[in-house]
């Protein structure tokens, strides 16, 4: 669970997630498009995530594709989180974002 | 049918055998996932999803397209009323490798319509199944939060 904190508390690494989040499955250069790192910072990164086991590799044919895999997060969220709190936090989860979205308009 | 596709990994302690009849076999999966999984595993037969409720409700059908225990199983994965309607087949593919003592189970759902109800349930429960079946496996018991 240390490497999945670890790999979380980087701004560029969740970034990077939030792109798989978005499209799955994407090679390094999909990847590295309009972000603002290196090529060479980004391998590292997604190699710190696939350490953590926040992404998972496929290999389809000659390219490497990147996927998120939730699964330790879940893990995170079944430790701390109760069966009778979950539906409580989807409500407050969405009042605040019907409120959110209000003040945006 | 578009081709989006998820990718689940996760380490459980043991071998791969274990974790193949953790999969399959329903004294594991009553407890952790509420269903079992009902087929003679053998390729071009069918398989069932049913839940553990008293008139064993059918939640989802499909084919077993492979199954090479305990390394590797591939199956189609549908509603129960598109049954016969192969091209709304999603396709999943269970992969386990033995890495010292324990095992990787990837999991890859792919063939999915991409925003679709089934896209949605699969992606909120896979990462709860398989922490579950993890549970289960690791410590004899499912997760806590898992029984609805």
């Amino acid at each position: 669970m240390d490497k999945v904190f670890k790999a979380l508390a980087d701004p560029s690494r969740r970034q990077l997630l939030d792109r798989l989040f978005e499209a799955n499955g994407q090679t390094l250069g999909e990847l590295c498009k309009d972000l603002e790192m290196s090529r060479q910072a980004v391998t590292q990164h997604l190699g710190v995530l696939e350490t953590a086991g926040l992404v998972t590799i496929k290999w389809e044919g000659r390219e490497k594709l990147h996927y998120l895999n939730p699964v330790p997060i879940h893990e995170i969220e079944e430790r701390w989180i109760r069966k009778f709190e979950r539906r409580r936090l989807d409500a407050l989860r969405n009042l605040k974002r019907r409120i959110e979205r209000k003040s945006d308009e | 049918m578009s081709d989006a596709r998820f990718v689940y990994t996760i380490y459980i302690r043991g071998t791969p055998e274990q974790v193949w009849q953790g999969l399959l076999d329903a004294r594991f999966t009553r407890q952790y996932w509420a269903h079992e999984n009902v087929s003679d595993w053998q390729p071009g037969s069918h398989w069932e999803h049913r839940r553990t409720d008293d008139v064993r409700t059918l939640d989802l059908v499909g084919q077993v397209i492979e199954s090479n225990p305990p390394h590797r199983l591939v199956l189609t994965w549908a509603e129960p009323a598109n049954q016969a309607n192969y091209n709304k087949h999603s396709r999943v593919t269970f992969e386990l490798e033995a890495i010292e003592d324990m095992v990787r189970l990837t999991i890859t759902h792919e063939g999915l319509e991409a925003g679709s109800d089934m896209f949605r349930k699969i992606s909120a429960g896979w990462p709860r199944v398989l922490s579950s079946l993890k549970s289960q496996l690791e410590t004899g018991k499912p997760l806590p939060t898992w029984a609805k």
